[in-house]
This record gives C-alpha cells, structure tokens and sequence, in this order.
C-alpha cells in the first residue's frame, strides 16, 4: 500500500532540496568577482536527515500528513565554504569548485527527477491495471 | 521556484559583467586621450560589484549582483613632454590618460570568462528545468 499513500516517496523533497542548492551554487557563481562575498552551500545529506526529523505529526489515523520539507530554515543548516586559498579582496569563491559542484548537482538532479518519472510511471500503470 | 531565481541570479551577473566590459571598452578606447590639465585628462573607470541577499525566510539563501557605482581610478595621471601637442600647456607637456593597458586586459578576460560561466549555468539551469515539466509524461 506505500506506493499509493506515499507514491514519491523521498524524492519529492529531494528534487526541491537540489532546486534550492541550484539558486545557491548559481548564487556563488554570479558573485566569483564580488568583494567580500563568502561563498556558501548547504551540506545536502544532513538536511535530509533534517527534515526526516521534523515530520509534521497527525492527530488522527485519516488526517494528510503535510510535507515534511518546509524549506531551508535558518542560517544553520547553510553553511560557508573553507577556500582552498585566501584572496586579497575577501572573495572566498573558487569557480573551479563552484562550477564542478553546480555540474554534479545538476547530474544528481537529473538523476532525482527520472526516479520521480518512473514513479509517477508506476503509480500511472498500477491505477490502468491494464 | 528556485530554478526561476536561479535564471534571475545568472542574469544579474552577466548584466554586472557586461557593465564591467562596457567600462574595460571605455578605458582603452580612451587610453591615448591626452588633456592640457590633470582634470582634463582621462581616468580610468571601474565597476563596483556589490552582493544583494534575499531577506526573505523563504529565498535568503540567494545571493545576486549588482553594480554599486563606478569609481574612477585616482591613481596620478603622468605627463608627457610633447610642445608640438595642441593640447600642451605653457611649459609644454600633457598629461596622459591613467589605463594601465595590461590591467584593463587582464579585466577584460576576467569579465568575458565569468559571463561564459554564467552563460553555462543558465544553460544548465533551463535543462533541468525543462526535465522537470516533462514529469509524468
């Protein structure tokens, strides 16, 4: 019965978690040159297992659980990234690491939303019963 | 819709980068400009970047750009003896623009690189889009 009352499973909230690291890497590419920027990430499997956590509770066996993700809260759970070597002008971004992070972060997107596809495709045929 | 602000974030940039390019075009187009007094002479100008963060609990882990300014290159503008120069003073000498031309192509690289890189991203950024509207289907 899982599938039918959970048909995503996990990969709904990982599919916007990763949509959410896109903005943020996107946002450490576009400021390479701006002084003083500190480049910043988010560390994708301890907020994961965050918003496990955080499971919104129901009262009653028929109620809808809510989605557990409620989005990136706080500063805590966003962090800074150590550079490899300082620079004089306080910018703590280094593109290669930038741009190889936004690349895998794209793959692993990518990845999440044909699992997303084969599910929706499972559900799909198990309704048809055909 | 994260995707959407990425696109936005990207965007910022290169319009940053572009501005960057327009000042590097400006200061070597007006590198051989000479002027009879200091304040006649050209300066070189520069883009400030600065960071606009998102305050809002929903988005604040966005981070676009934006020129602060430009600031105009007080470094001492050199002179030249040159009394054949219409544009000599008295004593003979003009005084020169003050672009360092190796700085201003070393910026110009610089800016046209970050343009292509965020040209990528936005690239990157409409394909996993893209996959996504094709879910379920």
């Amino acid at each position: 019965m899982s599938i039918l009352q959970n048909p995503l499973g996990i990969h709904g909230t990982a599919l916007k978690l990763r949509e959410q690291r896109t903005a943020i890497l996107a946002s450490n590419i576009a400021n390479v040159d701006t002084p003083n920027y500190k480049a910043r990430d988010i560390d994708f499997s301890s907020v994961m297992a965050a918003t496990k956590g955080h499971n919104m509770s129901t009262s009653h066996g028929r109620h809808i659980g809510a989605s557990n993700y409620q989005g990136l809260h706080g500063e805590n759970m966003i962090k800074y990234r150590m550079p490899n070597s300082a620079s004089l002008d306080g910018n703590t971004v280094e593109s290669n690491t930038e741009n190889s992070l936004f690349t895998e972060n794209s793959l692993r997107y990518q990845a999440t939303s044909t699992f997303l596809n084969s599910k929706i495709k499972g559900v799909m045929s198990a309704l048809r019963g055909e | 819709m994260s995707m959407l602000s990425a696109l936005k974030i990207s965007s910022s940039a290169m319009t940053a980068q572009m501005v960057r390019m327009n000042t590097t075009a400006s200061n070597l187009a007006n590198m051989d400009v000479v002027g009879s007094t200091a304040d006649e002479a050209y300066r070189a100008k520069k883009p400030i970047f600065k960071t606009v963060m998102e305050n809002n609990t929903l988005n604040n882990f966005e981070a676009s750009v934006k020129v602060n300014g430009i600031y105009v290159s007080d470094r001492v503008n050199t002179q030249r003896y040159d009394p054949q120069n219409p544009a000599a003073s008295d004593d003979g000498y003009v005084f020169m623009s003050n672009v360092n031309s190796i700085e201003e192509m070393v910026d110009m690289t610089n800016a046209s690189r970050s343009y292509q890189t965020n040209v990528e991203v936005m690239n990157a950024t409409k394909k996993m889009m893209m996959s996504t509207l094709q879910l379920g289907k």
